[in-house]
């Protein structure tokens, strides 16, 4: 049951040879007994989940089930869900008990999914490591010293451990992508506007999105199959007609033009990760792709880029933190100001504080144009250079992180050898385009590698079938850490 | 640029985040390293190109001015850090 696919499980449910009570049993009874080791979940209530397992079976009975009716789903936890503790990773947060759902929580509620809890975090989403979480550090499943990536890092571990059969994320600059390559799951990244952010606490807005993480890209369809949808409470839900994301998931792959960056396979690549991509992409040819050099030219901006456009939209965000409406209040203060300042100085970690002063500082005044609107102008150029590059292939493919994953504590001092993590995973966040992480071997240590896929605009389905082949004909993604 | 101690507690300031001469002086040389990474931006040249604020071109949608919400002032202020007849508290701002 724990390597069941999502639709293997789903046929268990249908056929009565399993109830959603005696699944989401077994995998609270393995979150009990693992999560003390890896610190994957800052919340998990057996009774809430129960119940939601108990209607779910019920739901089925009266014959209203769908393909994810009783199956448990744990959940990030920067989606509000109403009832549940909903941190963040933040000690701002620490005691805010969502009063409304978000609208991925309602979709996945509608469907009958039961949540499972709530997973571990960066200190909202900031980190690569999930060592920045209040709640203390994430462990990667492979290798205890090692980090499971960030920042949904807990949602990854979970994935990867199997204390859940699927997860949601989310990805600003790689959090979802990037956790997948270092846990060895399958995570996807959509297009900027497919999944609402409504409920989904903002870090930065323009370029936030949830997804789903799982074992396989065929899971990963069913999950966003729930996912997706237009939300008229975000204002950048894009109004589109509803997809089957797992329609092509069979289709063959001949034909399929492969897009190789050279700036992806340059300096800075650790060379375990080198070849297993490298012998990916043979294995992709051997499916019946051709591959093709593209010239992604401006990436190498990608990172300053967003190291200040990602900043400047947290400072705004993170400013509605000022205990006074949810939130951590300093016990003590002398004047209005004094309490803003010692709730938010107590309140938020320092990666946030540090992220919070640069975007502040690059909105000020006397700074905007050469910082704000300069990283806005290269932006475009980093978006065109996808535009161009899509007009010689359907797909991108690339490494998804530059080296395995490293241990805790090695980068948690220096935060730009940190945000180099992100190098290949940013520039698609900046251009909104989708990207896609999928386990294709492992490194010189023993450590998961993943694959990066890009696809252009909406094309999750697409994309969804080319990572589905290759693990047909593979089986990385069915590989399961030792000892647990 | 070259970022000064009195800037760090200028910013922090602004942000409203307290913070101590100590603490000060580790923001200051972070800051510094990530403020030496963003200045490779100003190598480019971007003379004519269009700011790209979003990742889709969509345009503002408008509904119609009419009342969709119901009041849940009492769930949404049970979170509330103090809050007395429906109202939040906060320190006294005018004397």
């Amino acid at each position: 049951m724990l390597n069941a696919s999502l639709k293997q499980l789903s046929a268990l449910l249908a056929e009565g040879k399993l109830s959603s009570v005696e699944l989401t049993q077994s995998f609270l009874d393995r979150i009990g007994q693992l999560n003390p080791s890896l610190n994957a979940f800052i919340t998990v209530d057996r009774e809430k989940s129960l119940a939601q397992a108990r209607a779910a079976d019920e739901l089925r009975a009266k014959g209203g089930a769908g393909a994810l009716t009783g199956i448990p789903v744990a959940q990030k936890d920067i989606f509000c869900a109403q009832g549940w503790l909903t941190t963040c990773g933040s000690k701002m947060l620490h005691n805010f008990v969502s009063p409304y759902d978000a609208h991925v929580i309602e979709q996945f509620n509608r469907a009958g999914a039961v949540n499972l809890g709530k997973t571990n975090m960066d200190e909202f989403a900031m980190g690569s490591s999930n060592e920045t979480s209040y709640y203390g550090k994430v462990k990667n499943p492979w290798n205890l010293d090692a980090v499971p990536g960030g920042s949904s890092g807990g949602s990854a571990a979970a994935v990867a451990a199997r204390l859940a059969p699927a997860a949601t994320g989310t990805d600003t600059g790689g959090s979802i992508r990037q956790p997948a390559a270092l846990t060895g799951i399958t995570g996807l990244k959509p297009t900027y506007g497919v999944v609402s952010r409504y409920g989904m606490i903002a870090f930065a807005s323009s370029l936030d999105q949830g997804g789903p993480m799982a074992r396989s890209a065929e899971d990963c369809a069913l999950l966003l199959n729930t996912m997706a949808g237009f939300d008229r409470r975000d204002s950048t839900s894009l109004e589109r007609e509803k997809e089957d994301y797992a329609r092509d998931l069979d289709q063959p792959l001949a034909g399929l033009k492969i897009g190789l960056p050279k700036e992806f396979f340059a300096e800075g690549l650790s060379a375990d990760v080198a070849k297993a991509v490298e012998a990916a992409i043979a294995e992709y040819r051997k499916l019946g792709a051709e591959t093709v050099e593209v010239s992604l030219p401006n990436s190498k901006l990608a990172i300053p880029v967003y190291y200040v456009l990602a900043p400047a939209e947290a400072s705004s965000n993170l400013s509605r933190f000022d205990g006074v409406r949810y939130g951590h209040r300093a016990p003590e203060y002398t004047d209005l100001l004094d309490m803003y300042c010692k709730s938010r100085a107590q309140g938020f970690g320092s990666e946030v504080k540090r992220r919070i002063m640069i975007g502040t500082y690059v909105l000020s005044h006397g700074y905007y144009d050469a910082y704000y609107l300069q990283a806005q102008k290269l932006r475009r150029l980093i978006a065109q250079d996808f535009v161009e590059a899509f007009k010689h292939c359907d797909v991108i493919m690339g490494p998804t992180a530059p080296s395995t994953a490293f241990n805790i504590g090695e980068k948690s001092d220096d935060p730009v050898s940190m945000y180099l993590s992100d190098i290949y995973t940013i520039a698609v966040n900046l251009a909104g385009l989708p990207g896609m992480s999928v386990p294709c071997g492992f490194g010189g240590n023993g450590l998961p590698v993943g694959l990066q896929i890009i696809g252009n605009y909406f094309s999750e389905a697409r994309m969804l079938n080319v990572a589905h082949q290759y693990q047909q004909a593979t089986d990385w993604h069915q590989q399961m850490p030792g000892g647990i | 640029m070259t970022l000064a101690l009195d800037d760090v507690k200028r910013i922090a300031h602004l942000a409203r985040i307290e913070v101590s001469d100590q603490e000060a002086e580790g923001y200051l040389k972070q800051l510094s390293g990530i403020f030496a990474l963003v200045e490779e931006m100003q190598a480019v040249d971007t003379t004519g190109v269009e700011p790209m604020a979003h990742a889709q071109e969509v345009t503002q949608r408008l509904r119609d001015d009419a009342v969709t919400e119901t009041d849940l002032h009492a769930a949404f202020q049970a979170v509330a850090p103090q809050t007395e007849d429906g109202l939040y508290l906060v320190p006294k701002v005018i004397e």
